[in-house]
């Protein structure tokens, strides 16, 4: 359903991963990024994943894939361990943010996050006229969304600089191309690298 | 092909073994059991390791009694997650058990009598020295995949270890780095109620023409506890009373079996201590005891894996106490922090420990999927 929408983040999130490259990808779904990934250039990655079926999926695909929550943190993982970690559009859905960051740049030397952007005008309408947002990069409704924040390209740029991540790059997305007029009204996908300050 | 084809056959090894322990031993058997067909340039062997209490007879039905099923069949056979239509299956009855291959019970040569106490202490390690010599035998310079469930999971793991060249996965399933204190005293009361048997005669009873049946009828229950979680107990038995039908449920207020439980614990027991051998309990709880790869590196699992070159599978078991998924995670941690191949399944099941040996979907299409990618590899 949202395919088209990662596939657009994958391309870009590829681009910022060095070959031969250590990488986690933290919520790894079925393993389609790394599997997109590993096509692009050599890495040597694991995802890391609490479903079932998704896992399963990973497995099938014969990536590595570790079965966690990442609510609990990235405890499994040393210090700068790895080159890249993947934050790649499951921010939204984790509970502990702050921690999780922490944790994300606790044990990459870079990271790369993404997120759907709340602040793209269409979803700024439907909140304006009354409705929670459905969109290519919201897609479910509020009662069934695997989403429990919302947030915006401001809003993360504020968390970032208030727990000391520094911001080495961002791209914001729309329909699979940048966005550079107001990113924050015009993008509906942001990716951001960071790393810790 | 879709038949088992199962080959039973026992195999000497005249070459003395040393083992762990500084013992040497002259000439061993050991009864193995082969399923599917071996291919041509001798790269689909899968080598699966027991636990406690099982044995070579991993799959099918026994040839000496087709009432008697492989211990792991709903995963290894035609079709199965592990498929014997594509890889070449080998189960091994371990040094010191007591199922045809070299233990306690058999002969020793330099007496004339069975070795009862006088059978060396059987390490991990020593197993897999014993497989190793098995698998050159069989012409085998490479398994395909190494596989076990609990002390079968620590035997695949002491492969990666031991001859890192020589397998290209590892599955380790319900199993652990080490045993915990809690674990070692579980063996401990196990191993004493055997001991402390009048029948045990030192671990002599052969020459006694007795078996110490009330210790291993002990060492059953205790042991039995510890592959269930509460809540499958709870299901299964419940505070249900043990009465034949239309019998009074009030309390009989005796020491005989009231409660389910109780007579299913006897049960177990009973029919273990009619197939098992004493001797053999005591060696292999003591090589679970021993079993800690870590020990020879200052207790750094991390240093014990750094010549690892299989890819892992480690799966564990929500429910399971004895063995739980913590400890698993330590085995990933460690080759984690050695940027070794790995995947981790935590089956959220609720049958404990003996959930490994039970039909799972989520679990067995994780291995179907594991094993199918490996021969898409290897195509």
């Amino acid at each position: 359903m949202i395919t088209k929408n990662i596939r657009a983040d994958f391309a870009a999130i590829a681009k910022w991963i060095a070959p031969n490259a250590q990488v986690l990808d933290l919520g790894c779904g079925d393993g389609s990024f790394l599997e997109f990934l590993q096509k692009q250039k050599p890495v040597h990655a694991y995802g890391v994943e609490i479903d079932d079926a998704r896992v399963l999926s990973c497995v099938q695909k014969g990536l590595n894939v570790i079965q966690q929550d990442l609510e609990g943190g990235l405890a499994l993982f040393e210090d700068s361990s790895f080159d890249t970690v993947v934050l790649s559009q499951t921010l939204q859905t984790i509970h502990q943010t702050e921690k999780i960051l922490r944790e994300v740049v606790r044990v990459g030397k870079e990271s790369i996050i993404s997120f759907p952007n709340f602040g793209h005008w269409s979803h700024r309408m439907a909140v304006g006229l009354g409705r929670m947002p459905i969109s290519k990069s919201l897609p479910y409704q509020w009662y069934n969304t695997p989403n429990v924040r919302v947030l915006t390209v401001a809003d993360f740029e504020k968390l970032a600089s208030s727990i000391g991540l520094q911001i080495l790059d961002q791209c914001i997305l729309h329909d699979g191309r940048q966005v550079t007029l107001l990113p924050n009204f015009f993008g509906s996908l942001a990716l951001f690298r960071i790393r810790s300050a | 092909m879709s038949e088992l084809n199962l080959s039973r056959n026992t195999i000497h090894f005249a070459e003395p073994l040393p083992l762990q322990s500084g013992a040497m031993l002259s000439g061993y058997d050991l009864v193995i059991e082969t399923y599917g067909k071996l291919n041509a340039d001798k790269s689909n062997a899968v080598l699966v390791c027991h636990a406690l209490n099982a044995s070579h007879h991993v799959a099918g039905p026994s040839p000496d009694d087709p009432t008697d099923i492989g211990w792991w069949d709903n995963m290894i056979g035609p079709g199965k997650p592990v498929d014997t239509n594509h890889f070449f299956v080998i189960g091994v009855n371990n040094l010191g058990s007591c199922f045809g291959s070299t233990g306690p019970m058999s002969n020793n040569p330099s007496s004339g009598k069975p070795y009862g106490a006088d059978f060396p202490v059987i390490t991990v390690e020593d197993w897999v020295n014993t497989q190793a010599r098995l698998a050159d035998k069989l012409g085998i310079r490479k398994f395909a995949a190494v596989m076990g469930g609990s002390l079968g999971g620590m035997q695949a793991m002491a492969w990666a270890i031991q001859f890192p060249k020589r397998l290209d996965h590892c599955v380790v399933v319900a199993s652990t780095p080490r045993l915990s204190a809690q674990n070692i005293a579980f063996n401990e009361v196990a191993r004493n109620a055997i001991l402390s048997d009048p029948d045990f005669h030192g671990g002599n009873y052969y020459e006694y023409g007795v078996v110490p049946k009330r210790g291993l009828r002990l060492a059953r229950m205790v042991g039995h506890i510890t592959y269930l979680s509460d809540d499958d107990m709870a299901e299964k038995f419940g505070r249900e009373l043990q009465r034949p039908n239309g019998e009074s449920k009030d309390y009989r207020f005796s020491f005989d079996v009231e409660f389910e439980v109780e007579s299913y614990l006897r049960y177990q027991g009973d029919k273990f201590s009619t197939y098992f051998d004493a001797n053999t309990y005591l060696l292999i709880t003591r090589a679970l005891d021993y079993f800690d790869p870590a020990r020879r590196y200052e207790g750094s699992l991390d240093r014990a894996l750094t010549e690892v070159q299989a890819k892992f599978l480690v799966v564990s078991f929500s429910t399971d106490w004895r063995f739980p998924p913590d400890r698993s995670r330590e085995i990933v941690q460690s080759l984690l922090s050695n940027k070794s191949e790995v995947s981790y399944a935590e089956i959220d099941a609720p049958h404990g420990h003996d959930a490994f040996l039970l039909d799972d979907p989520r679990y067995h299409n994780l291995v179907r999927a594991y094993f199918e990618k490996m021969l898409e590899v290897q195509s």
